[in-house]
């Protein structure tokens, strides 16, 4: 975009191939998800991804508010993705911004594709993501734990729904980036994965690449949304498992 | 109730449609309607342009003022984009603030003009950290009959191709020049319907469709945005396949844009 006086690139990529934090091109950031955190939700998770920390919590089913949204056939899914005021660098206004709105509608198409809602007409599932602490990746994040979340609450779906952004770094096709990669980078391609289908049901890009780094993308970011879905079973295991209690014997 | 269950038998008719590779309208599953563009519609803007794709009418209206750069990007103008689904435009669209739907639109083709470079937002500026021009995109959806996103950024890219820097009226330079564009970005919309997935959708395909997908190209063979919408799934083949059809479809339409007409 020329000088258009925007801060000092940082070297983004080592002349060894490592990036920022010292991570390879096709790493992930550490991820820890739990399940179950909140007590007056009907479900929650809470991830901690990289600098990311994301809250998701589930309510429903339960009546629909406004009324009007009710569906006669099916349950509908409201999401609201919002950030906190402290949760990036420069204060951000409070309540839903435009890209806050376009991600909260995006993320609910996604989990509409895998829920079963027509068990629960008349209904709606809510589901809540406030970022606590960002560091790019939040959507990715957000849809993981509120995935997890949902599960949590029991809600019949085809499968979790993993998510991860792929992006254009100094030239290079990158798996998961930080902020400073997400910044001074060239792409942006934030997607989730239905495992059990191998089909995308969020799919956003900005930036550009070509033809072959698209593809080579899909094919990097499907691999990475494939690690993150045996941690989010994971979590949802160490949540539900229950010690076989040794029956002594009278 | 009644139109709900037109709505139910219409959409089944689309999908059985669809799985022999036919349309209700007649097309063909890579076939666009037919497209009209009519630059320089509004002489009070200072770029327009009115888009006709089908029955789905878009009218883009550009205008530049003297204004404040942000502080991150002191060298650079400002650039704007907003999309209003008016209640006009179908039964569908309410009075009140602007929808997730109306968001999207904006967003999206938002997205593609700044991530082509589009307009030289360097050139827009005037006196560094302290003035430069806010270039103002305004989308207006006069019609909806489906793929608002592909006809909402034919009529931005027409207008900004056609855009004056009124530097006269605001007296920073002697006379008005015209925009600089560089790339323009097309924007192609696919929806699933069954196996099949057709370009263009109208209105009752979308309403049909399981899945929505829009990628966004420009001339020098890059992908510059891409959004999945609605309710459904595709597959990395599914995208690369429609990738190759988003630039064939895209230097057609670029084409008409450059020349400034149908």
């Amino acid at each position: 975009m020329g000088n258009i006086g925007a801060k000092e690139v940082p070297v983004l990529l080592s002349p060894e191939g490592l990036r920022i934090d010292g991570r390879k091109l096709d790493e992930l950031r550490p991820i820890e998800i739990r399940a179950g955190v909140l007590r007056q939700a009907d479900g929650s998770a809470f991830v901690e991804w990289g600098q990311n920390k994301v809250m998701a919590a589930v309510y429903g089913p339960r009546e629909v508010h406004p009324r009007h949204l009710q569906q006669n056939n099916k349950a509908v899914i409201q999401c609201r993705y919002n950030m906190a005021a402290f949760s990036v660098d420069e204060r951000k206004r409070p309540g839903l911004d435009r890209r806050s709105q376009e991600i909260s509608k995006v993320i609910a198409e996604a989990f509409e594709s895998v829920v079963f809602a027509e068990e629960f007409p008349r209904t709606s599932i809510d589901v809540y993501i406030e970022v606590l602490q960002a560091n790019a990746g939040t959507r990715c994040a957000g849809l993981v734990a509120a995935s997890v979340a949902l599960a949590d609450a029991g809600i019949p779906m085809v499968d979790l729904l993993p998510a991860v952004a792929v992006g254009k770094v100094a030239g290079a096709i990158a798996l998961d980036l930080k902020k400073e990669e997400d910044n001074f980078g060239e792409a942006d391609l934030p997607m989730a994965l239905v495992p059990q289908s191998g089909r995308l049901v969020l799919l956003q890009m900005e930036g550009h690449m070509t033809e072959e780094e698209l593809s080579r993308s899909l094919d990097l970011g499907v691999a990475g949304c494939r690690v993150i879905y045996e941690k989010m079973k994971a979590a949802l295991r160490e949540r539900y498992s229950v010690e076989p209690v040794a029956t002594e014997a009278a | 109730m009644t139109e709900e269950v037109t709505t139910e038998i219409l959409q089944t008719h689309i999908l059985d449609l669809a799985a022999d590779g036919k349309r209700l309208d007649g097309r063909a599953p890579d076939e666009y309607r037919a497209l009209s563009l009519e630059p320089g519609y509004v002489v009070t803007a200072d770029g327009s342009a009115l888009v006709r794709l089908g029955e789905t009418m878009v009218l883009a209206g550009v205008k530049l003022e003297p204004g404040k750069p942000f502080a991150d990007t002191p060298n650079a103008g400002v650039l704007t984009t907003n999309a209003e689904l008016i209640p006009l435009s179908s039964p569908t669209f309410e009075p009140g603030p602007p929808q997730p739907g109306a968001i999207e639109v904006s967003r999206v083709v938002d997205r593609a003009i700044r991530a082509a470079e589009t307009i030289d937002l360097a050139g827009l500026c005037i006196t560094p950290a302290e003035k430069c021009w806010t270039c103002y995109v305004d989308i207006h959806v006069l019609a909806h009959a489906g793929n608002l996103i592909d006809a909402a950024l034919l009529a931005a890219a027409t207008a900004l191709s056609h855009a004056t820097v009124p530097a006269k009226r605001f007296g920073i330079a002697e006379a008005d020049y015209p925009l600089k564009v560089h790339h323009l970005p097309i924007e192609c919309t696919f929806v699933r319907l069954g196996d099949t997935i057709v370009v263009d959708p109208t209105f009752d395909e979308e309403r049909a469709s399981q899945g929505r997908l829009t990628i966004a190209t420009d001339e020098a063979g890059r992908v510059v945005a891409m959004q999945k919408g609605l309710i459904g799934a595709f597959s990395p083949d599914d995208v690369r396949s429609l990738v190759r059809r988003a630039f064939v479809h895209g230097d057609r339409l670029r084409a008409s844009v450059r020349g400034g007409g149908a």
